[in-house]
């Protein structure tokens, strides 16, 4: 099993000037390596949609490349995104999908099956490479050539769980970042700032 | 318009076939409806003009993406909203229908019915009211106004 901070260290590494939408318990591990904020979108407000929010940025900037760092739990709640993502096949994202078979934020409470192997399961919808890693030399070793190839790939990483014994908070200010990244990354890719004030938050 | 986010419904197929015939749009086809805001609004953090269109029913199921990625962010975006059910006398049997404009109220989403031609000037005043208020605007499309262009026939 490969903890989440060595995944995200490596996959760091690998970034370049990628796009990351993340969620859940990486995306803490994530901003303590990430050196490209203005490209990090974490999905704290909108449960299992980080698949879709980055297919529509990959879709909508094809020159850059895409990282999404998905949950077994959240995929699950959003698993037709594998079709939605096989059939406009992105060749500039790739999927990452940390497996811990738990539900983390919430106490640790299992999935409703830990069997599921989502690279297998990518494949049969038509990504076009998978991969799945449990040791972190693999990986790191793996990932440049993975990150550089033609996507969609998915990755999926089998990570060690780290329940969360006291939940996590949703406050004004954590439901105030993601539209604030999601504005710092419109003026990042476009060079447009021309998203203004709008919703509860900002 | 950019792009075009849908799960096909049989209110707005004939918007499906009229805007598949312009080159211009990029047809983005889910495979459920929750997914159709967050695509739109990654298409729209790149810089392009993503509309969606999903049946009143989807658009239950859409609710947290709704929440989260449209109003919790201040997303732009017209929603295309097939009125499954809905009829000029006002006495639908579907709760489809009946559901759907106190809905888009508890949620405090403007919206336009389109139930004919005549009514085609609401489309262009939902862009705008979508892009002067930061929020996501729907557009419910009638079911007679689908039989009558012939697609839900």
């Amino acid at each position: 099993m490969i903890s989440y901070a060595d995944a995200c260290r490596v996959l760091n590494d690998s970034r370049d000037e990628a796009v990351c939408v993340t969620t859940m318990t990486q995306t803490k591990y994530w901003y303590q390596v990430s050196q490209e904020p203005d490209l990090d979108i974490g999905i704290s407000n909108a449960m299992s949609k980080a698949s879709s929010v980055a297919l529509g940025v990959a879709l909508g900037d094809p020159d850059r490349s895409v990282l999404c760092l998905d949950s077994d739990g959240s995929l699950l709640m959003n698993f037709g995104s594998l079709a939605t993502i096989a059939g406009m096949a992105p060749k500039n994202l790739s999927h990452v999908v940390f497996n811990n078979g738990i539900y983390s934020v919430t106490g640790g409470q299992p999935l409703p099956t830990a069997g599921v192997e989502y690279a297998k399961a990518a494949e049969a919808c038509g990504y076009a490479a998978t991969y799945r890693f449990d040791d972190v030399k693999s990986l790191d070793s793996a990932l440049p050539d993975i990150l550089s190839s033609p996507g969609p790939v998915l990755i999926e990483i089998i990570v060690k769980p780290e329940p969360q014994a006291e939940g996590v908070d949703q406050t004004w200010e954590s439901n105030a970042k993601m539209p604030l990244q999601l504005r710092a990354m419109r003026k990042r890719l476009t060079g447009l700032d021309d998203w203004g004030p709008g919703g509860p938050y900002l | 318009m950019s792009h075009y986010v849908t799960l096909p419904d049989s209110e707005t197929a004939h918007m499906y076939a009229a805007l598949m015939a312009e080159p211009s749009i990029t047809l983005v086809p889910v495979s459920r409806e929750g997914e159709a805001i967050p695509v739109a609004a990654g298409l729209f953090v790149a810089g392009q003009n993503p509309v969606i269109s999903i049946q009143n029913a989807g658009l239950y199921e859409a609710g947290d993406a709704l929440r989260g990625l449209a109003l919790g962010i201040g997303l732009p975006l017209v929603m295309f909203i097939g009125y499954r059910g809905h009829n000029r006398k006002g006495d639908t049997p579907d709760s489809a229908a009946a559901f759907l404009e106190p809905f888009l109220h508890m949620w405090r989403v403007e919206n336009f019915v389109v139930e004919s031609d005549d009514d085609l000037d609401r489309v262009p005043l939902a862009f705008e009211l979508a892009a002067k208020t930061n929020q996501p605007v729907a557009v419910a499309i009638g079911t007679e106004y689908a039989k009558e262009s012939g697609a839900g026939e």
